[in-house]
Parts: C-alpha cells; structure tokens; sequence
C-alpha cells in the first residue's frame, strides 16, 4: 500500500479552481519533488495536504497509511506524521522557538500516548538537531521566526523536521532565499532523515537543490494538474529547455494522439 | 474539511468557569443612600468622628455630581437608590471556631477557585486564633512584618489603630471630589487593605490581600491606601473572583498609592470578576479609580493589571510624577469575551523633570467583546526633559468584537521625549495553522498565541501572579474542541 494516494484531487478557494485534478502516488522511501511555475498551485498543494481550510476540496480523494486524510484535522495529520516545511513560516510574537517546539512534541507524544518528554530529555533533543542543520541555539530562545533572517527561518523549519521526526515531509520551496552552504546544510538535514519508512515531497523552482536532494520522481504542475512526471533528469531538461517545452510535448502527444 | 471557524466559535461562547453563587446570611441596611446610611455605615464600623465627617462631605459633593458618559461603554441606568450599601461582616464572636463551622457552600466555593485550604479558612472568616498557631504562614508572615514595623491591616482596623496616618493620607492623592464614582466610594466605602511601609525598609514578601488575617468581604466599594516612606519598597498584589449573580452589581474602589523620595511600589491586579453571560446578563460593573503619587524624587510607582473579568471595567491607573526623576509605570492586559466591555487605560503627569513613564497596553477582543485603550499623557510646563513610551497593541478574534484606542497626548514643555507604538492585528489564522501544523491543538494555539501576545505585560508580574495569570488566561480562552 501507498503512504500517500491522491486520486482526482480538486480544490477552490474564493470560487476559484485551483488544483484541477491532482493525481499523485508516493510510497514509503520515496522522495518526489514537484516543480512548476509560479501560480501553478504547487503551495496549495501542500496546504491542502496539511489541512488549511481557506481550501475547499471539491472533488477526489486523499488516502494517508490507509487513512482518509481530508477527514482529519490539521493537528491530527500533523500528530499522524504529517509535516509541512512552510514556503513563508509565521512569526510568533512572544513565544520562543524552544517553548513552541516542545509543545510540539509532546502533543505528538500525547497523541501516541507516550509520556511527555522532560525539559532535560528535549533539549538534549533540540541540541542534537540544532547541530544537524547548524542552527544557531540562540534562535531557540528567541521568539518563533521573529525578527530571523529568510534564511534562518527556513532552517528553522528544517530543524523542526528533524525534532518531530514525520513520516510524509512536504517542503514548499525550502530552498528559496538559501545561500550555497545553507543549501548544502539544509540539503544534509533531509538527507539524514531519508529512510525506507518515510517519504518526501520537495517543491523548488531549481534543478540545484535536486542536486544535493536526489528525487527518485519529478513532476511537473502546470494550471492545477500534473502535466509530466519522470525521472531525476526530468529536472535537468526543464532547466535547459523551460515550461514552454512541457507545453509543445503535451500539445504534440495530443495531435499524435 | 475541518473547520477552525467553528472550534473559534464555541470557544468564544465558552462560560464563565468561576460562576457560581454562593448563598450565606447577610447583615445588611436598608437598600437606599441618604445621610442616614452614612451615618448608619460610620457607626456600625465604630469609626471616629473625623471619618464620619469625610465621608458626609463626599456624599454631599457627589450629590451635585453626574455619572460620567465620555466612556465607549453601554449599560442601562444604575438606580443608586437600589442598592444596598452596607452589608455587615461577621463579628468576632459569632464567627466560627473551625472550619468545621463554617457553611459548607461558602467551603466549595473555595475548592472551586482552587483556594490552598490555610487561606480558606482565613477567608471564611474563622476566629484567627483557632485557625493561625505561631507556626502557620500568615502568623509568621504577619509576625516578620511587625518586627520591620510595617503595617498591613484592613483599612477599617487602620482607621481604628492609625488614625493619624489615615488623616495624613486618605484622600490626598485621589480627593473626596475627584469623580462620581470616586466620591461615592469616599461616601459609602466598606473595607479595603491599609498598608504603611516605613522610612528604609524593603518588604520582604509580596503583600497579597489572601494573607490579610481579617480578611472578610471587602464589599463593593473597596478602599486601599499604600504608603511607601522614604526610602521604602513595596509590592503588592490583588486578586479577585466573585461569585455569579443575576442582577448587575456595581463595584466602584478607590485605591491610593503614596510612594516618598527613594519609594517603590508595585501594584499587581488579576482581576476576574463574574463577566455576564453570552447575552451580556448578569455581571459586575466595575468603576475603579486608581492613582499614585510619586511624590518626591527618585520615587517609582508601577502598575500592573490582568483584567478579564467584569461585564464593564472603567479603569485608570494612573500616576502623578511630581518628584523629580520618578518614575511611572502602566502594563496591561485587558480580555473581552462574551458582552464584555472594557474602557481601560491610564494617565501618566509628569510635573517634575526628568520624568520618565512608560505605558504597554495589550487588549484582546473576543465573542462581542468591545475593548478601549484610554490613555493621557501630560507633560507640565515645568517637566524638563521627560519622557514617555507608550506602546498598545490590540488583538481581535473573530468578527464580532471590536478594539478602540483613544490616547492623548499633551506636552507644555518642548524639551519632552515621546514614543508612540501602537497596533491592531486580528489573531492570525495563519499562526493558527502553523501551530495546528505542529500538532498542537487549536485552544493550546489560542492560548499560546494570546499569552505570546501578552508577554511584556506577564514578564512584569511576580513570579506566583505570573503563573496564576497565565492560568487565568488559558481558562478565559478554554475551548470546547472535540
Ligand atoms: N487564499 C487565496 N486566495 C486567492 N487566490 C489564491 C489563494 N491561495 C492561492 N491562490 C491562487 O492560487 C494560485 C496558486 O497559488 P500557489 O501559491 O499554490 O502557487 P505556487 O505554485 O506555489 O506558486 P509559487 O511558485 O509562486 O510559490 C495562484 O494564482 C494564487 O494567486
Ligand atoms: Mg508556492
């Protein structure tokens, strides 16, 4: 069975259709990075999969480990493994990164029913992590994204993954506005987390973070639908030749058709 | 899709958790104000004939005043002729030995607020001796007190064993003329807290008003007056949580604070009074007038308060900073769900130079809740180089509540430093999300989010109100998410 299986997935928001038909298999082990151009709705995407109800699904189905996903609330996918690394992360005025991160876990703990982890067990935790994506401990005691730099904030994110360990990461364009050693740093904190029971969902412009994360798939999104899938050397041809090639491809397989 | 909208919803109709009535025997005059009942008030409480004076002054000065309407608040007419103004506490020996005497109901009430069992007893009015042995907190406390010679008493056993300091004191920072509901309380007050810190001495505790040995009901019409000497440090704290009643109830109190050259006094508020239910029924109004006078220089005065009860708060806590180089202080946090209507803010005089106060106001609108920052700032003509930060933020949560702010500013010396900040942002649904994408749930995420919100304000509290505070706020914004 498929971690994640969306079957004819529709999507409005404000009266307008934005993700017209979506069909997408990921299984476990997988990393798939879906790439597209602006306004394809690629972020709505991950937004629907991580329950924002500004969404409304007009039609299809998402099933996650064997469950209805669009069933679930937000904090429930979440709590089942589901993670979203945002394109634009909030700031939390008054919260600090440490206190929000540990609430995090242990409403995740607390839904598996696990004991809550101690103030001594979690920082051990958010140390070790912290390290894994070079993210200065400092920002932990700082207000949540408050005053970070872009490219803290997508660390941040990351560094985040890591602690709360999912089991279907979704990162919208975590590589935008990331310097090459960020990138690289960032690109190893996915890759440790890269496992036979856990799969991704990378979003990116850019044939370079495909470098460093290598897709087993790529798809492109075009207009709210996934207009060509293939290998990692998809990324390579729509880099050198643009979206406009995917358009005459699927016009020329139309007319031969 | 699940809908966050909903769960906002119920949690904006969430009840009150604290209401509940508690019915014991009152003794109490004849609904009704005249001379009569002043008079009636001053004998019962066996006063001198200097506070019987007072207050028939007041209440003649009141009779040419009328109700104040400048506030952005809506309530129906109090007809002052239905109120009872004198209700009386238990005397001594009719009051129960042990807890074991005490009404039973009154008991819940207390395990209901959470109340730890030695200040219930204190509370419930139990003969002091039966229940304070020399080993207990508030003998102890009590006891260290005396030793630095400082005087923590009910206002009314002030007016009995300082008369001196009352007559020194009482009025002089808000005078018997001062307001409508300031000049009824100067009239009919019932009891409040009397504390004198004298001249060097740093309090070594907090002042709580649970610790107040006699410590019966302060009624509606609280007074308390706080002096800090020369010199002096003081912190104290107040706290309330009223039963439910049908009917509204008016509360008007009048605090004073006095702090001297080198003085310190910080005034902490949580206020959780019955707020009414969703239809805006029920509820305490609540008239406060609160002051402090920096009277000398170096002197510093600082409130804080933690409002989230009350169906209509009409509050400023205000400081006069006469002293050169005092300074004043206003934190703030105002929570209105439901009906509620708050008009809170504060004044800042600066008369003397060097002055320096600051103001961080944080109002949180929710339900039909209709929030109003007031605040003045003057710097008098003589206020050299004074300065004033004031910063007020609103945060709205859903779509029916409101957020007002009014703040005024006035500067009669050019040499004045001002800041201004303010804000109005409505509870991001987009934090929201972020929070629910971490697993957490959408009441925790409310309450984080809030308490976030409220930061500056919390991190000014005493550490136990800090946490009592933060409690309190997490019930206020409980939801009833499946
Ligand atoms: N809340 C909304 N209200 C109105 N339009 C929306 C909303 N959210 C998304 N859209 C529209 O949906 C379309 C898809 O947006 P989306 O953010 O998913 O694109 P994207 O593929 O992530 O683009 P980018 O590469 O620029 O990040 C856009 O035209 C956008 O304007
Ligand atoms: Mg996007």
């Amino acid at each position: 069975m498929a971690l994640l299986e969306i079957r004819n997935l529709h999507a409005h928001v404000e009266g307008n259709e934005i993700l017209r038909g979506i069909n997408l298999t990921v299984n476990a082990g997988e990393v798939h990075s879906i790439m597209g151009p602006n306004g394809s709705g690629k972020s709505t995407l991950a937004q629907v999969l991580a329950g924002k109800d500004a969404y409304e699904i007009t039609e299809g189905e998402v099933i996650y480990n064997g469950k209805d996903l669009l069933d679930m609330e937000p904090d429930e996918r979440a709590c089942e493994g589901v993670f979203l690394a945002f394109q634009y992360p909030v700031e939390i005025p008054g919260v600090s990164t440490n206190y929000f991160l540990r609430a995090a876990v242990n409403a995740k703990r607390k839904h598996h029913g696990q004991e809550e982890l101690d103030a001594v067990d979690f920082l051990e935790l958010v140390k070790e992590k912290a390290a894994l994506v070079e993210l200065d401990s400092k920002l932990l005691n700082r207000a949540v994204n408050e005053g970070f730099s872009g490219g803290e904030k997508k660390r941040n994110e990351i560094f985040q993954m890591s602690v709360l360990d999912p089991t279907l990461a979704i990162l919208d364009e975590t590589d935008s506005g990331l310097d090459i050693d960020a990138l690289k740093t960032v690109a190893h904190g996915v890759n440790t987390l890269r496992g036979p029971k856990r799969a991704m969902i990378v979003v990116t412009h850019y044939q370079r973070l495909l470098d460093y994360i290598v897709p087993d798939f790529v798809h492109v999104l075009r207009d709210g639908r996934i207009v060509k899938s293939g290998g990692k050397e998809l990324a390579l041809e729509l880099e050198a030749k643009g979206y406009a090639w995917v358009d005459e491809e699927i016009k020329t397989a139309a007319t031969a058709s | 899709m699940p809908d966050a909208s909903n769960t906002l919803e119920q949690w904006e109709k969430q009840e009150y958790k604290y209401g509940f009535v508690t019915d014991i025997e009152a003794d109490a005059a004849p609904p009704g104000l005249n001379e009569d009942t002043i008079r009636f008030i001053s004998a019962k409480k066996r006063e001198p004939e200097f506070m019987l004076e007072w207050r028939l002054k007041a209440y003649r000065h009141w009779q040419t005043m009328t109700e104040p309407t400048w506030a952005n608040i809506k309530y129906p007419p109090i007809n002052y002729q239905d109120i009872v103004y004198y209700s009386s506490p238990i005397k001594d020996e009719d009051r129960p030995k042990s807890l074991d005497e005490v009404d039973p109901k009154l008991l819940e009430t207390y395990e209901k607020l959470g109340i730890p069992l030695a200040e219930r007893a204190a509370l419930a009015g139990v003969a002091v001796d039966a229940v304070f042995d020399s080993v207990s907190v508030a003998t102890t406390y009590k006891e260290k007190l005396g030793e630095l010679g400082i005087i923590f008493c009910s206002f009314s056993e002030a007016v009995q064993e300082h008369p001196e300091l009352i007559k020194k004191y009482l009025g002089t920072v808000v005078p018997y003329t001062d307001n409508f509901f300031a000049t009824l309380n100067s009239a009919v007050f019932s009891d409040g807290s009397f504390v004198y810190v004298p001249k060097g001495v740093h309090c070594p505790m907090e002042l709580s008003t649970y610790f107040r040995i006699n410590a019966q009901s302060t009624g509606q019409f609280e007074r308390t007056l706080i002096i800090a000497d020369e010199g002096a440090h003081v912190s104290y704290l107040e706290g309330c949580t009223a039963p439910m009643r049908d009917e509204n109830q008016l509360h008007a109190a009048v605090v004073e604070l006095v702090a001297h050259k080198d003085a310190t006094i910080k005034y902490s508020t949580i206020q959780n009074w019955y707020p009414g239910d969703e239809n805006g029924v029920g509820g305490i109004y609540n008239f406060v007038t609160k002051r402090g006078i920096c009277a000398e220089e170096n002197s510093r005065i600082s409130w804080t308060q933690v409002e989230t009860g009350s169906s209509i708060t009409w509050k400023y806590p205000s400081v006069v900073l006469k002293g050169d180089n005092s300074v004043g202080e206003f934190y703030s946090v105002a929570l209105t769900n439901l009906c509620q209507q708050a008009d809170t803010g504060t004044k800042m005089i600066h008369i003397g130079k060097n002055t320096k106060s600051t103001i961080i106001s944080k109002g949180i609108s929710a339900g039909k809740g209709q929030n109003t920052y007031r605040g003045g700032v003057r710097i008098n003509k003589g206020a050299s180089n004074a300065r004033n930060y004031t910063q007020c933020d609103s945060m709205l949560i859903g779509e029916d509540c409101g957020a007002h702010t009014f703040p005024y500013i006035e500067v009669k010396n050019t040499s004045a430093h001002m800041e201004h900040e303010a804000s109005t942002s409505k509870i991001g649904e987009d934090q929201l999300f972020y929070c629910n994408q971490r697993g957490i749930k959408l009441e925790d995420a409310v309450s984080m989010i809030v308490n976030g919100f409220c930061k500056e304000v919390f991190r000014e509290l005493p550490m136990e109100f800090a946490v009592e505070a933060q409690k309190l706020l997490e019930v206020s914004l409980e939801g009833s998410v499946g």
